[in-house]
């Protein structure tokens, strides 16, 4: 760590990590929910569950965005960032509009369009949250003698995030034009924008953690951004099958969606082949683990899993089952949840000034996650599979399907409680870190 | 080999053309959704089950058009399938709705919201959903 704002980043980053505890916790519920033990009904009833689970997710990855940018940003600027004390008015803020948020959940405040809970009163504070953060990136970047690439892409993603945003604000009567504009945020940010925050994170790391030369990285970088564009606009389609839109969207949505596993391979093959190149040996094993692992779990999570549903033909008797939960949650784990957590893992040394590398518990963590979050995957698949073919193939009623289905939830749950396991040993080692020290100034600059 | 100019280019160009071709798709879709949808018939009814139904995020249980999550039934023709009577009564009444044990909030709505609920979901069963939700295909019929 260079420099004195950086810092910052930590108090994000450990924000992130009580929000994914409770984020973890919500699913739990739904989980034994799903088995048949709805015990907590009458106080967390499932919609409650199901919109802190999804909203938490939200907001711990973007606190992580954030805390990401927080800790590139001066790097890759060479500069302070412009105000530390807005980057802390800016957390807390975001941290009380989220825990008012999940509070009001309980006791039916919420807007009821799925991903946008969020109450309207509240998005208004979160629109200033997130331009006021964008302002203390953006003076920095403007004040700064060089701008790299890197940050460039982060940052056009972190404002397109944002201006996608405002189209979930604005109220329609019908109900199939609302559902339009809602896949604008939705659709458009995590198969469109958060993709080039992602790809961002990665090449930073890629160029800190493997030694290539940051122009072969950066040129591949806009490739990779560009066949995410290419292919993620137009395949926004695949939402807009059945929901009373035209039906061109079928044709449109099923070739450009199918398209869009190609941005998730290159984004693995480039992670791969860039560490094959590697002309150093970077002592943070466990953050070179998170950075590959994450290209190559986004791809199938996001890129293959995505794909097994998106046709039009498929996605007829899938669209609104348990498969989009199979792919939602390997999606959202290997593109986005492990890129947080790579840079967590690569940031932590630098900010402590701790070389606490290769612990085994760091390296546990990331084994026992990622075949966690398969297991869980694969429970869903079975039971979302079995769902289509019980309920959408033979017509056999949604309760009774329900029922059939409900020992793949205890599979669930046994796959989530590893994966919980290994949540909690990451979190053992990032709490072993300790807090941020002014002494990790420069000693860490293993990266010139 | 390709430069990191032309790879740039590449990454602009593409976006702002695709972008362009998004927009302009969905001012058709614009145009053409009212008719695909019977935007006629949305009424003040339907407008306030659609809030409703929004007030009290019944997406974080039912898909409506396959949205939502998959806690409980598709709605989007459970006008046709259920009848008013039916929808009427498990909205109205005062002790949680339980099918085959899954739980439902007990809304305890008045006749007046139910009705309104009842109006939007009705509504929403009439949308030409291009096919969706599909025939069972191997249903048996004997």
């Amino acid at each position: 760590m260079k420099f004195k704002s950086q810092k910052l980043a930590y108090y994000f980053f450990s924000t992130c990590m009580l929000l994914l505890c409770l984020q973890i916790t919500y699913g739990f519920i739904m989980g034994f929910a799903h088995m048949g033990y709805d015990n907590l009904h009458d106080y967390i009833p499932f919609n409650t569950a199901r919109a802190v689970h999804t909203n938490l997710l939200v907001v711990w990855l973007l606190t992580g965005f954030m805390g990401a940018a927080y800790f590139i940003i001066p790097d890759e600027t060479q500069r302070e960032l412009y105000s530390t004390k807005l980057g802390f008015i800016q957390l807390i803020s975001l941290v009380v509009v989220g825990v008012v948020a999940v509070i009001g959940f309980h006791f039916n405040w919420w807007e009821g369009r799925k991903f946008l809970e969020i109450p309207r009163p509240l998005d208004f504070l979160v629109v200033i949250n997130v331009l006021t953060f964008l302002f203390n990136i953006g003076i920095t970047l403007f004040r700064a003698e060089r701008s790299s690439t890197t940050s460039i892409v982060l940052y056009t993603g972190l404002v397109a995030a944002a201006l996608l945003y405002l189209p979930g604000m604005i109220y329609f009567e019908n109900q199939s034009v609302d559902s339009y504009f809602r896949w604008w945020v939705v659709h458009l940010w995590v198969e469109g924008v958060w993709e080039l925050i992602m790809g961002g994170i990665l090449a930073y790391l890629l160029i800190k953690l493997t030694g290539v030369d940051r122009e072969v990285i950066e040129k591949w970088l806009y490739v990779i951004v560009g066949l995410t564009f290419l292919s993620g606009i137009l395949g926004t389609g695949h939402h807009y099958y059945y929901i009373g839109a035209p039906k061109y969207w079928l044709m449109v949505g099923g070739i450009f969606s199918a398209l869009e596993p190609l941005a998730f391979l290159g984004m693995a093959l480039f992670a791969v082949v860039m560490y094959r190149r590697s002309g150093r040996e970077h002592p943070n094993k466990i953050a070179l683990l998170w950075t590959i692992g994450c290209a190559i779990m986004s791809f199938v999570g996001a890129g293959f899993l995505g794909f097994a549903h998106t046709l039009p033909s498929v996605n007829l008797y899938t669209h609104g089952t348990l498969v989009t939960a199979m792919h939602g949650h390997l999606a959202f784990w290997g593109a986005y949840a492990m890129i947080v957590l790579a840079i967590i893992s690569y940031a932590m040394p630098m900010i402590t000034g701790r070389k606490n590398y290769n612990s085994m518990y760091g390296m546990l963590a990331f084994w026992i996650c990622n075949i966690g979050m398969l297991g869980m995957t694969g429970a869903f698949a079975v039971a979302g599979v079995a769902q289509v073919y019980l309920e959408r193939k033979t017509g056999m009623d949604f309760t009774l399907v329900q029922q059939e289905i409900e020992p793949h939830f205890l599979g669930l749950v046994l796959a989530a409680t590893l994966f919980t396991t290994g949540v909690l040993l990451y979190i053992y080692d990032f709490y072993k870190y300790g807090r941020p020290n002014d002494e990790a100034l420069v000693a860490l600059t293993d990266n010139g | 080999m390709l430069s990191k100019s032309q790879a740039r280019l590449f990454f602009v160009v593409g976006t702002i053309f695709f972008s362009g071709v998004f927009l302009w798709l969905t001012v058709d879709t614009l145009n053409k959704m009212p008719a695909q949808t019977n935007a006629q018939n949305i009424s003040p009814e339907v407008n306030r089950g659609k809030v409703i139904w929004e007030d009290n995020n019944c997406m974080g249980c039912h898909t409506l058009f396959g949205e939502g999550a998959y806690y409980a039934p598709e709605l989007t023709k459970a006008y046709e399938r259920r009848g008013e009577a039916y929808i009427r009564a498990l909205l109205m009444s005062p002790t949680p709705w339980s099918p085959q044990g899954r739980k439902m909030v007990a809304y305890a709505m008045t006749e007046q919201e139910a009705n309104d609920v009842i109006a939007f979901i009705k509504w929403a069963g009439e949308v030409d959903l291009n096919g969706f939700p599909a025939e069972p295909t191997l249903k048996q019929t004997n």
